[in-house]
């Protein structure tokens, strides 16, 4: 039971992670059908943006929340900044040729971006300041750290903003528009263009701060971790349903879960594996997702 | 171009360029000791003037600037490849051939290294082109079949001392079973999840090999497997010698790449070559006209991962040692690189590929840190501004949009 309640904790705190992620690929696959390789390389990217920040600012001699707080807001900012970039350079152009071009530009801009955070911050690891949050609590034999709090109550208030976005504004309805009908949303005066890059920036946005969360969650960060993380996180956005939101955030949870359940009771070796089986189970019994796909498939 | 065209052009420069600065600064200025920007601004002054003469000459040249050079240049290369194309192909093949039988006796060993790695690279090449350049089928999970075909003749030579050239054809049939495996049931899937299934397919057999100590010895690897062997005139008998030399090797990987290439070239030329194509531009119209697209996509996969597995015993034969750490997404992603930059679908083009990103890399050898970087945003470019690679494929037949 300890065990149990151990890993339900450390399963919603990956879950959560997932989801973040997992939001960057469906919101894109439902507005403009690609899979956004370059995405894990956001998330990565965020996660150094998050290291460089905060060893300035604690350096500086900044109280803890502060530095976490600031770099949180700044390292999104120049993650939007970076997706919209490898948007219009590279995906934009391509809109109206053939998937197979855009996948594989898309690929080559992962590989890129990977290889520019390698040349630029090293091949090694590199370490997050200190604990940040020290400390935990106990309930029922489960440790609960301070840091699964804050990385919990960061996710939640990231979602609930995201959703509050998507359904409730002006905006959120663009975006609901355009990925449902690009062609009727853009007679009826919204423009594509700028939801896509919109979108880009708030999926980059999601996903930075997930790269901070897994590096103060693990205590640090390597240039290729966004590969992993983001085949799992996209498996999460299949398992949801492609394009679905909230199915999305359910799907990152259920394969955060999965993941630590089956690393403490079947096989931590073969932990990464189960997202892939899962990937292919879904796809092959249940291609449309749990809570069904949301996607325009016509092109612009 | 009209000044406010070209006003627009700058303009968006300026704003690349703040933009590119914004990118750049924070990851190579902010510092823990402080932040500092003279790094960041030589890098950043560099690429933004390189950027700018490359823009400003682009601008020249759609002006017309340099017609006195580029038409009489154009001119001369029309004359030659009208020469070129009077020459039947057989003559060069033949010249090829004849260049690559000599080759080891012109080079050193350091040259026959590379060249072998080429060559190993062709091969793979080629039968992802099989994949992804005929049959329009995505495949990241490419050197999971490399590593099917490697770890084979390894387990096989090592533990029952299996000659190589009974291995080979079983090292094929391995992956050939293994791309049906993977195949059955992804290739129903709509194309773009293909890809993602089979990146995680080659992640499963790379961690598999990694812990399956009993089998494979884990990421120790599998030492000791033997080089080919064969029966050969020495001192005057028929004796049986290994051919464990580079020279020797490279005659060997020479002979599958010619036979990976001929039998690449029938299938582009066959029936099922016909399906391929047809599946790749239309799968309803394929379907309509009577072609099993399911069975021909699983042929295209498995024929694929056939090339992958004769490449892969070669592989373990010549490096004596097998590990999981020569099976990485990256290796996948070269390939695909190859095939991307070369042309997808052309047999021509693949070889190229193999050449530019195995011997170029070997000549700027102090970038070796810049190769996976320069890839990637080449592989990124050359979608935007030469889709069809290098050496595009030549189509087969008159389509009805091209012919007036």
């Amino acid at each position: 039971m300890e065990v149990f309640l151990q890993q339900l904790v450390n399963g919603i705190t990956l879950g959560g992670v997932y989801a973040l992620v997992a939001l960057g690929y469906t919101m894109v696959y439902g507005i403009i059908q690609l899979i956004n390789f370059a995405h894990g390389e956001i998330f990565a990217a965020g996660g150094y943006m998050g290291v460089i920040l905060i060893s300035w600012m604690v350096a500086q001699g900044y109280p803890p929340f502060v530095c976490l707080g600031v770099a949180l807001v700044l390292a999104m900012g120049y993650c939007a900044l970076l997706a919209m970039a490898v948007e219009k350079l590279v995906y934009k152009p391509l809109r109206s040729s053939s998937r197979l071009s855009v996948l594989l530009s898309a690929l080559g801009m992962s590989i890129f971006l990977q290889n520019g955070l390698m040349l630029t911050q090293g091949v090694y690891d590199r370490a997050y300041p200190g604990e940040m949050v020290r400390g935990g609590f106990e309930i029922g034999g489960a440790m609960v750290s301070y840091m699964q709090i804050v990385i919990v109550g960061i996710t939640v208030v990231l979602l609930v903003g995201l959703n509050t976005l998507v359904f409730k504004t002006r905006v959120g309805k663009a975006m609901r528009a355009t990925a449902q009908d690009k062609t009727m949303s853009a007679l009826v005066g919204i423009n594509a263009s700028r939801i896509i890059s919109m979108t880009f920036a708030i999926g980059a946005a999601l996903a930075c701060a997930a790269g901070i969360m897994v590096g103060m969650y693990y205590g640090s960060v390597r240039y290729d971790m966004g590969f992993v993380l983001g085949v799992k996180a996209f498996s999460a956005a299949v398992l949801g349903g492609i394009g679905n939101i909230t199915g999305a955030m359910l799907g990152g949870l259920i394969i955060g879960m999965i993941e630590v359940f089956a690393a403490g009771y079947i096989s931590s070796e073969y932990k990464d594996v189960f997202a892939f089986i899962i990937l292919i189970g879904v796809l092959y019994f249940m291609p449309t997702g749990i809570m069904g796909e949301n996607v325009d498939d016509t092109r612009v | 171009m009209t000044i406010p065209a070209s006003r627009k052009l700058w303009l968006g420069y300026a704003v690349a360029m703040l933009w590119l600065y914004v990118l750049l600064w924070p990851l190579i200025g902010i510092k823990p000791e402080g932040l500092e920007f003279a790094t960041s601004t030589e890098i950043w002054a560099k690429l933004a003037v390189v950027s700018a003469i490359l823009l400003a000459l682009w601008q020249l040249k759609q002006r017309g600037v340099f017609d006195f050079v580029s038409r009489p240049a154009q001119a001369a290369s029309q004359v030659f490849t009208k020469a070129a194309d009077r020459v039947p192909t057989w003559i060069w093949l033949v010249f090829v051939l004849a260049g690559a039988l000599v080759f080891p006796f012109l080079t050193e060993r350091y040259a026959h290294d590379v060249a072998i790695s080429v060559l190993v690279y062709i091969c793979l090449g080629l039968g992802l082109n099989v994949v992804v350049g005929m049959a329009g089928l995505l495949d990241l999970g490419y050197i999971a079949f490399y590593g099917v075909g490697a770890y084979t003749y390894a387990l096989l030579s090592v533990h029952f001392g299996l000659s190589f050239w009974l291995c080979l054809p079983l090292a094929g049939a391995f992956a050939a079973v293994a791309g049906c495996i993977i195949g059955y049931p992804t290739l129903r899937m709509r194309g773009d999840y293909l890809a993602i299934v089979t990146l995680g397919f080659g992640e499963i057999v790379r961690i598999v090999l990694n812990n399956w100590m009993s089998l494979t010895n884990g990421p120790n690897g599998i030492l000791g497997i033997k080089a080919p062997g064969v029966y050969w005139w020495q001192d005057g008998k028929v004796e049986h010698i290994w051919l464990g030399s580079l020279e020797q090797l490279y005659y060997v990987i020479l002979g599958l790449a010619v036979c990976t290439v001929v039998a690449v070239y029938r299938i582009n030329n066959s029936r099922i070559g016909r399906a391929f194509e047809a599946v790749r531009e239309d799968q309803t119209a394929a379907e309509l006209m009577g072609v099993n697209t399911l069975g021909i996509k699983l042929l295209a996969y498995a024929m694929g991962a056939i090339f992958g597995g004769l490449a892969g015993a070669f592989f373990a034969s010549r490096m004596r040692f097998v590990s999981p750490e020569s099976f990485t997404f990256i290796e996948s992603a070269m390939v695909l690189a190859m095939v991307v930059l070369g042309g997808m679908g052309s047999i021509p083009g693949v070889i190229l590929g193999a050449l530019a990103l195995i011997a170029l890399p070997e000549i700027f050898r102090g970038f070796e840190l810049y190769r996976m970087f320069v890839f990637g945003g080449v592989m990124a470019m050359m979608m935007l501004f030469r889709p069809k690679g290098l050496w595009p494929a030549k189509r087969m037949g008159v389509r009805s949009e091209e012919k007036d």
